[in-house]
């Protein structure tokens, strides 16, 4: 049974793409804590260390660190490593800039707490252009 | 946001790729801090200069915005990078890091910027007017463009202060709104302040206790250009602080009524809890002065103290400002001095963002609360904070 849940944020980064979801909630500083030619975390003691991000839709509370960050999403771009879409809670100027730089879709404000409502493995629609996300709770092919 | 009508041409790609991604990431940040529009700027400062701060991401960034033509449209200056431009050999700099330094500041003059590294743009030429607004990056300038020389500038990231320069805008948020710029707890001043060294020591206290927020002070009668400086750079480096009055000696410390303001007491003893949490014990190899970068004054203090002295073996003195200050103290026979007692005067870079555990020291004593306070996790190394001329004599030999 494909379970489908459509959530309304406020789209920041006006791109649109889907992916598989990747949810934390741990903060993600990308400087320093992703590594930008392969997409891992790398950041010690991160609940995500070790996954990789590439074409996820990342689901995270905010961003923090250093505002370099927005260039490493931006060189996770160019090096096919970047991920599908970003969800945060309430973003801030470091991912928006990046997400902008990258085209990277980034929506947040989600009517609910979208680190509780969408979940690991979930196949999420992110259109940053209406701030529309849609959630499905099984992938596209099942 | 509300846009006027050129906003919107560069928004919807009217002067090129480059202003229109520029646009777009202002108009994202403005978005996300809640600004109704933009605000015209006067100048710019970015930071994410140096290669070891901004690395691969960063130059590929730089060099494809340069490529795409982007070009700044208002004065810009940049902060410390990760080496001296022309003496980067004597820093133990290899060639590789070299390359890769002048490739980014090659994108940045491709771009119009003026390529003078320093965080004190503001004794280099780029120097706003009260009530300026600005986009400045480097957080001990900007809160000294704030507080001192009482611009408008937040606090930008490296991105978004070279956005603004090249729409010559930035979302109009945070301290660039008059009441945002309101005192929000006082600090009664009960400790001495004799030196720049002090009003460090202050500074970090300051931003210790309070984290964030813009404090107003009581109990400075006398500060100089230089001791706010140092003031700034602590109270950004402990805390979050970017904006403070001091009522008689910055521009808007009279415009506040202070009723009903949480008061904090900074006495001797956060000042000595501050000199203890930023000093590990063993001897100091290695004296740097100069965060932020040195004055032609606080060039000649050096001066005068090494005059005729020499630095002792396996010790070393380097004193970090920019090329203009450098250029100024060698006429005045500042850097020749320095130099004769086998110190070195390094431009463009400084202590917190070259490779400083490549020069061979372990131990840095410094004047700077600020330099102490990242050089640990930067270089690794131990760290010390001292007075002026304690730190300097400290490396000096004695008979």
């Amino acid at each position: 049974m494909n379970d489908e849940v459509v959530l309304r944020g406020r789209g920041i980064a006006k791109f649109m793409d889907q992916g598989e979801a990747l949810v934390t909630r741990h903060g993600i500083s990308f400087f320093g804590g992703v590594d930008p030619s392969t997409g891992v975390v790398r950041e010690r003691g991160h609940e995500l260390f070790g996954t990789d991000l590439t074409r996820r839709v990342l689901v995270f509370p905010k961003g923090k660190g250093s505002t370099v960050g927005s260039y490493v999403l931006y060189q996770l771009r160019k090096n096919g490593h970047a991920p599908a879409a970003i969800i945060n809670v309430e973003t801030e100027a470091i991912i928006a800039a990046g997400c902008i730089l990258a085209e990277i879709p980034l929506v947040d404000r989600l009517e609910v707490d979208p680190v509780a409502a969408i979940r690991t493995g979930d196949w999420v629609e992110v259109d940053g252009r209406s701030g529309l996300v849609r959630v499905m709770r099984r992938g596209p092919d099942q | 946001m509300d846009l006027d009508g050129e906003e919107e041409l560069m928004l919807g790609g009217g002067e090129g790729t480059a202003v229109r991604k520029a646009m777009e990431l202002l108009v994202a940040i403005g978005e996300v801090m809640g600004a109704e529009r933009m605000v015209k700027i006067s100048s710019a400062q970015v930071s994410g200069v140096s290669y070891g701060n901004i690395g691969e991401a960063g130059l590929e960034f730089l060099e494809d915005w340069a490529e795409n033509g982007a070009r700044v449209r208002v004065q810009t200056t940049l902060n410390p990078c990760g080496m001296d431009l022309e003496r980067w050999q004597e820093m133990g700099v290899d060639e590789h890091y070299r390359e890769k330094q002048l490739r980014i500041i090659e994108a940045f003059r491709d771009m119009g910027v003026i390529t003078t590294c320093t965080c004190t743009p503001y004794l280099v030429g780029n120097l706003p007017r009260e009530g300026d607004h600005v986009a400045w990056s480097e957080s001990s300038a900007v809160c000294y463009a704030n507080s001192v020389i009482g611009a408008r500038t937040n606090r930008e990231g490296g991105p978004s202060a070279l956005a603004a320069a090249i729409v010559g805008r930035t979302p109009m948020y945070g301290l660039h709104l008059e009441e945002n710029r309101a005192p929000t707890v006082v600090i009664e001043v009960e400790a001495e302040l004799r030196t720049r060294h002090d009003f460090s020591l202050l500074g970090y206290a300051v931003g210790r206790r309070i984290g964030t927020g813009v404090p107003l002070f009581k109990g400075i009668r006398r500060a100089d250009r230089d001791c706010l400086k140092m003031m700034c750079a602590a109270l950004a480096a402990s805390g979050g602080i970017a904006l403070f009055h001091i009522p008689g000696l910055t521009p808007e410390g009279g415009r506040w009524r202070c009723e009903g303001l949480e008061r904090v007491t900074i006495g001797d003893r956060e000042i000595e809890d501050c000199r203890n949490a930023l000093t590990s014990g063993g001897e100091p190899d290695l004296c740097c002065i100069g965060c932020p970068h040195c004055s032609l004054e606080e060039l000649g203090e050096v001066a005068r103290l090494v005059k005729g002295r020499k630095v002792a073996q396996g010790k070393g003195l380097w004193v970090w400002t920019s090329k203009r200050v450098r250029d100024e103290g060698e006429r005045a026979g500042h850097v020749r001095t320095i130099e004769e007692a086998g110190g070195k005067v390094f431009a463009d870079t400084c202590m917190v963002v070259c490779p400083l555990e490549r020069a061979g020291f372990g131990h840095m004593v410094t004047d700077s609360c600020k330099a102490a306070h990242y050089v640990p996790s930067t270089a690794g190394m131990k760290v010390r904070v001292a007075g002026l001329s304690e730190a300097v004599e400290g490396v000096l030999e004695h008979e």
